[in-house]
């Protein structure tokens, strides 16, 4: 089996449905923080089709020179290390779209990016699927599908999760969902009263609105 | 200015390229670096060379003469006609030599602003430059927030260094050990410290080059020889090279006004103005930035850089920052770095439809 290199420009992603999915969740003209840009397709789409102030941190050096160069507000930095020098309550929502799986501590990820902003949007693959869960109970290999694309040795995704998993942390962190959407394998969003267990089996990606609890604003 | 004296009358020169739209909305101030003068984008008058930005000012450039209204100054203290140390003092008729107060960053850009409102302009669209262009571009942005709609600070610092200062320091005692410079007074007695002028050259020169650059461009190749001459003649091609860029120096620089620019360098440090934080400096700046740094910068990191976006995010203000990848050093920044120019380009683009700006030349 040949295993591809990963791409040096890190690609979005993200599907059209994703897109659009997030961006609806977004009021128009809002501050926006998209953590994890890459070459700002998210972060390009926000801004032409909802007016908002873009801006975005991006890990590689690549997709930052590509972002700044289609004219869109994005550093090189970590969402690991660099969020701290934000003020609270900078931005009305900070994204982090396909990303939460590939940071080194994603609970303290979340904490700061519900300080820095009034609500967070975070979406990431779904590591309780029934093809991840096939690949690994029958096959017994780490699994590799569309949205977890490489093989173990050479994954940048280092802190995968479920659905339930998430929702799990949400809990801990003194923060409230605001909305969730799950996508089959289509990216199409599936039904809303679903039971999570279904979502969680069914759903290859999720989107979830986030913000502080309402003891801890 | 800075040192607490007033200094009155005094001559600023300056370049300007394209033209000023109707609604003043379209000018770009270019703040040159150490050694350079106003000639950014034209043949230099002494030696004939092209502009030192050419390579981004022109029409169909980054900063496109075609699309908006550019001017660059001699920086104060400089010596291509504006007031610096070769500068008659108008109470003695003698030249000021080091009767000139030392001069600062901050006073280079509060000259620059009485230029701009000399020009009629309320706000520039952009403030930008390189190296000490950068510092004066980011004073600019800190004291004129509502002033400076963009600003691109490229491979530059906040503060200098320590390491800076002590590079300017061998460059002011080169000139000093040099028994013509007679105390600064060297004009009136009719004689000019050149070999001074030159070694500060030749080991400022070093600096803004890289180690793989030296290495790649010249290695330990011979000038003109088959094998060492056993003498200190300049063997080394690498020698011949620093000998011709001290010397051909020489020829356009005054050497107190090297004194001054290198010493309003070392006094940079737009924290200190500031209560000791960055951030307080531009918080709340509604000024979009776009922070560039250059791999093999020795000279101005990216740590340098770095730091100020930092600064920049914690004061809430709008900021791109690019790390170009090159192995040129701090040179970089005058040479047609593809990133830098795309970079730049985009920046100034966004930035641009931001403002309004009608993109009359399809740029």
């Amino acid at each position: 089996m040949s295993i591809q290199n990963p791409p040096q420009v890190p690609q979005t992603t993200v599907t059209r449905i994703d897109l659009l999915l997030v961006a609806g969740m977004v009021t128009p003209g809002a501050r926006v923080l998209d953590v994890g840009c890459g070459d700002g397709e998210l972060l390009g789409f926000l801004a032409d089709t909802k007016g908002v102030d873009a801006r975005g941190v991006e890990i590689s050096q690549k997709g930052v020179n590509h972002c700044v160069a289609k004219g869109l507000s994005v550093i090189q930095g970590d969402a690991d290390v660099d969020l701290i020098d934000y003020p609270d309550d900078g931005f009305d929502y900070v994204i982090l779209s396909q990303t939460l799986q590939a940071t080194r501590n994603p609970r303290k990820v979340l904490e700061q990016m519900l300080r820095i902003g009034k609500r967070a949007i975070v979406s990431f693959p779904n590591f309780g699927h029934w093809r991840v869960r096939w690949q690994l109970a029958v096959k017994g290999r780490m699994p590799i599908t569309e949205n977890l694309s490489y093989a173990w040795y050479e994954t940048p995704n280092i802190h995968l999760c479920s659905i339930r998993d998430f929702v799990g942390l949400v809990d801990q962190i003194d923060a409230e969902i605001v909305k969730a959407v799950a996508m089959d394998r289509n990216g199409a969003p599936m039904r809303v009263n679903a039971p999570w267990w279904a979502w969680n089996l069914f759903g290859e990606q999720a989107v979830f609105l986030l913000e502080r609890s309402a003891k801890s604003k | 200015m800075s040192a607490g004296i007033a200094l009155a009358p005094f001559s600023i020169a300056y370049q300007t390229y394209g033209e000023l739209n109707a609604q003043k909305s379209n000018a770009i101030l270019l703040c040159h670096a150490l050694t350079g003068d106003q000639h950014v984008a034209n043949a230099h008058p002494l030696t004939g060379k092209p502009g030192w930005w050419s390579a981004l000012v022109g029409p169909g450039k980054p900063f496109d003469t075609d699309r908006y209204f550019i001017i660059c100054s001699n920086v104060l203290g400089g010596c291509m006609g504006t007031t610096g140390p070769a500068s008659v003092n108008p109470a003695t008729g003698q030249p000021y030599g080091l009767n000139l107060p030392v001069v600062t960053i901050a006073d280079m850009v509060k000259a620059q602003a009485m230029l701009i409102d000399r020009l009629g302009i309320e706000t520039l669209f952009c403030v930008a430059g390189g190296s000490m262009g950068g510092m004066q571009a980011l004073q600019w942005a800190a004291a004129y927030p509502e002033r400076v709609f963009a600003a691109m600070p490229i491979a530059s610092a906040a503060r200098h260094s320590s390491q800076n200062i002590a590079f300017h320091e061998v460059g002011r005692q080169a000139i000093m050990a040099d028994p013509d410079w007679r105390g600064g007074r060297y004009l009136e007695e009719g004689v000019r410290p050149l070999k001074g002028l030159g070694v500060a050259r030749m080991a400022a020169h070093i600096t803004y080059l890289s180690e793989e650059a030296l290495q790649r461009k010249f290695g330990r190749k011979l000038q003109d020889r088959a094998g060492p001459t056993f003498s200190f003649d300049a063997d080394f091609q690498v020698e011949n090279y620093l000998r011709h860029q001290g010397s051909t120096f020489v020829d356009r620089f005054d050497a107190n006004s090297y004194l001054y620019v290198t010493r309003a360098c070392d006094y940079f440090d737009l924290a200190q103005d500031y209560g000791g934080s960055l951030a307080l400096a531009f918080k709340g700046s509604k000024t979009r930035f776009c922070v560039v740094s250059f791999t093999s910068d020795w000279l101005y990191t990216t740590a340098e850089s770095r730091a100020i976006v930092h600064a920049l995010n914690a004061g809430g203000a709008s900021v791109s920052f690019v790390d170009v990848e090159t192995d040129k050093g701090h040179d970089a920044f005058l040479l047609d770095e593809p990133d830098f120019i795309a970079t730049t380009r985009g920046f100034l683009r966004a930035a641009a439809k931001a403002r309004g700006l009608s993109d009359k030349a399809g740029a």
